[in-house]
């Protein structure tokens, strides 16, 4: 008889065994970096032992890894399929898709809903919630959201790898502020220039790295990105070097203003009583309406030809030019629409912010957008929404738990781990769900046979 | 004349470093074609590992520098190709039957990972450690201008050539260079053919993180000043140098580095120190348009 404990039992040895050689793994990961701290001090760098928390952290892998093998890994029951996010191919596919088309015009509809809503109930009611707060944060989930679909055009569709999508949004955010610096331009007449200055950078960009492939592309435009980082950082006449550029104005609402003492201010036209929260307010539709324009363009672009185009390209190049497609051309528009989009969130950016600097524009922003497209699954509007909203706002979340603080003690700064976290929920994310959140989608084109989602693994695999 | 021949030396010195790193891209990309992102910071763990061995021999009184340095590299070698090992076991492995994009992605999360994990548990402050290995030869006397020839350059470019050969020797004539071959060329008959593969990458991490370890060593030597971020911008130096040469091949990653290394210091020895990072991209993306698998690599065939 195999009663549950017999079975436990019998594995105790080897899980033993498996645990003690995890724990020494870990100890010999951890016994120096963990183990020893670095202390500066004036006769040079000394050396303080640790040899609690070496040895708290050691004993945390054994236990975890005997739990895990005891009682996780020969576990017989599984998870509840989650129902938000669509996973089974075959019959209930296009029932998923539609599922997933509902989703999205729900989330739509709150995100349209939400500040309006939560303010007035805010006044109404007196409730007095951190709505400067939710702003602010809905509003950076948004501009990921939007710099997410605006990479994804060259990702998901066409399949270039990019490294250095976070170069155009600089663009963007550069030209915005160097135009309304010197020319006092207004916001909207800067965001178009902005964005065609981003998509022509697309295009320069593009030129170069149109023989590459792969992996070949994928450093090529991580070179450009740091040398755009660089360039701002350095040419200190025009953008102001390390210090950036500050007091870029912000949005107007038709013509009328958000300050207090505006002369054209929005408060006084409508004979409302003045709260800042109205600038954010219109920060917000802002930048809402602009993520939606993306994603709309992609889906609409997606049936033009030149969509086509690039998801042939990201199938299967050598076919693609068989067919009589040119690449070029095909690789080059891919890179411009891509950037058009970053060059507009870019200056949004500027605009919200009010200050630029080279230190906004680094690798690990493009890092953090291609991490959002990929989790999200590639090619999955939906998808990139809400990886955009998990790992972005989880990881501001982070900034503001006070709760950690109750296990980790009062000298526990949740800021300093941010980071850590944000990275390890990457790996695990990923290793959790390696097609995306969201694996599958809808054909952009069936032959004869209704609409239904494929399963993510059919999609090409953004091979340049 | 002499200030040409100095950054010269100094530049193949830099180049021996960024050659050391880029032999860790090149071998993880030659056998499972992933870019392996977190090499950069492996390379900083291995500088860590190497100041806080360092200094630990020296405080239970070993202070005998040959004896330490050689304990030192054999410490830091160890703990980094543990580190190594580990991050293709817990990251890597369970995508490898994935699409390409995931274990770059989850590369670019243990990068992170390790930045941040050092940053925590050492400080963010760069540590500086007094010169170990000082002294050298003056090799030329212009009338204002020495050219001199350090210990530590010297001590750099012969480790450098040293593990280079060994690490030949072990590619080209040991049963292990030969299993990792095999996978480099098809991993399906490799295992068909009884490699063990699964084995092989593992040792492929290995390598590449004590090598990485090496260099991170010579770096803290060199340099005398790390911190948390070093590994960032040696990692994208190191992989272009990598690609330049021919991303897969050994001899190419010794050669980008070196060219790397040299754009890199005489750039900032003729021109702006500044410019010096946007000269060695440049070059990069020159190079690429000319030759598009790099100067050593072999053209990708691909198959209808």
């Amino acid at each position: 008889m195999d009663t549950p404990e017999t079975t436990t039992g019998r594995r105790l040895g080897p899980a033993l065994l498996d645990a003690t050689i995890s724990a020494g793994i870990a100890f010999l990961l951890f016994c120096l970096l963990l183990g020893v701290r670095t202390v500066d001090s004036v006769t040079g760098i000394t050396l303080q032992p640790r040899p609690i928390l070496l040895a708290v952290v050691v004993g945390l892998v054994f236990f975890g890894r005997l739990a895990l093998n005891l009682f996780w890994w020969d576990r017989d029951w599984t998870f509840p399929a989650l129902p938000f996010l669509p996973k089974k191919q075959g019959d209930g596919a296009s029932s998923a898709a539609n599922e997933a088309n509902r989703l999205g015009l729900i989330l739509v509809a709150f995100a349209v809903l939400f500040p309006i809503v939560a303010y007035l109930l805010n006044t109404a009611f007196g409730l007095h919630l951190p709505l400067r707060y939710w702003f602010d944060l809905s509003i950076l989930v948004l501009t990921y959201v939007m710099l997410g679909w605006g990479l994804n055009i060259v990702v998901g569709l066409a399949g270039l790898l990019d490294l250095g999508y976070v170069a155009f949004y600089a663009v963007g955010a550069y030209s915005f502020a160097i135009i309304s610096a010197h020319f006092g331009w207004s916001f909207w007449m800067c965001l178009p220039i902005a964005g065609i200055l981003a998509a022509l950078w697309g295009i320069m960009l593009g030129f170069p790295v149109l023989r590459l492939r792969g992996d070949y592309l994928a450093i090529v435009t991580l070179a450009f990105g740091e040398i755009v980082r660089i360039v701002l950082q350095n040419w200190t006449d025009v953008t102001g070097g390390p210090n950036g550029i500050s007091n870029i104005p912000g949005p107007s609402f038709f013509g009328l203003d958000f300050g207090l003492r505006a002369e054209n201010s929005f408060h006084a036209f409508f004979g409302l009583r003045y709260d800042p929260l109205y600038g954010t307010m219109w920060l917000y539709y802002i930048i809402l309406v602009m993520a939606l324009i993306t994603n709309f363009v992609t889906l609409r672009l997606r049936r033009l030809p030149m969509g086509r185009a690039w998801e042939a390209l990201r199938e299967d190049e050598i076919a693609c030019r068989s067919l009589g497609i040119n690449t070029t051309v095909t690789k080059l528009s891919a890179f411009a629409t891509g950037a058009l989009f970053g060059g507009f969130a870019g200056s949004f950016f500027a605009a919200r912010q009010s200050f630029i600097s080279p230190e906004s524009f680094t690798f690990i922003e493009s890092a953090i957008i291609l991490a959002i497209v990929v989790l999200g699954g590639m090619g999955s509007q939906l998808g990139v929404a809400i990886a955009a909203a998990v790992m972005i706002g989880g990881f501001e979340a982070l900034r503001h738990t006070d709760s950690l603080q109750l296990i980790f003690g009062q000298g526990f700064d949740p800021a300093l781990y941010r980071m850590l976290f944000f990275g390890l929920a990457m790996v695990a994310i990923m290793i959790w769900r390696p097609r995306g959140l969201v694996s599958t989608r809808a054909p952009s084109i069936t032959l004869r046979k209704g609409k239904a989602a494929i399963a993510g693994e059919l999609v090409g695999e953004g091979r340049a | 004349m002499e200030y040409f021949l100095q950054q010269l030396i100094n530049g193949i010195a830099l180049g021996s470093i960024y050659g050391l790193i880029a032999i860790g891209y090149t071998l993880v990309y030659g056998i499972i074609g992933m870019i392996n992102f977190a090499h950069g910071d492996v390379f900083m763990v291995g500088s860590f590992i190497a100041l806080i061995a360092f200094i630990g021999l020296l405080s239970i009184g070993i202070t005998f520098i040959p004896l330490a340095l050689i304990l030192v590299l054999l410490v830091a070698m160890l703990l980094t190709a543990v580190w190594g090992w580990t991050i293709e076991r817990v990251a890597y492995r369970p995508l490898r039957a994935s699409f390409r994009l995931a274990p770059l992605i989850t590369a670019i999360g243990m990068s992170i990972v390790l930045q941040n994990f050092v940053q925590v548990s050492q400080g963010a402050r760069v540590k500086t450690l007094q010169p170990v290995i000082t002294g050298g030869y003056e090799l030329m006397h212009a009338e204002n201008f020495a050219v001199s020839l350090s210990n530590i350059q010297i001590l750099i470019v012969v480790t450098t050539i040293a593990l280079m050969t060994a690490f030949w020797l072990l590619i080209d004539r040991t049963p292990l260079g030969r299993s990792l071959r095999a996978c480099e060329q098809d991993r399906m008959m490799a295992a068909l053919c009884g490699v063990n593969v699964d084995r092989t990458i593992s040792l492929t991490f290995v390598m590449g993180a004590a090598l990485a370890a090496v260099a991170g060593l010579l770096y803290l030597l060199y340099y005398g000043v790390i911190d948390f971020f070093i590994g960032f911008i040696a990692g994208i130096k190191a992989f272009t140098a990598a690609v330049l040469g021919g991303i897969g091949s050994l001899p190419g990653a010794m050669l980008g580095g070196m060219i790397i290394g040299l754009i890199e210091t005489f750039w900032s020895a003729y021109f702006t120190i500044e410019y010096k990072d946007v000269a060695a991209f440049s070059m990069l993306a020159l190079v690429l348009i000319f030759f598009p698998s790099g100067l050593l690599g072999r053209p990708e065939v691909e198959k209808v």
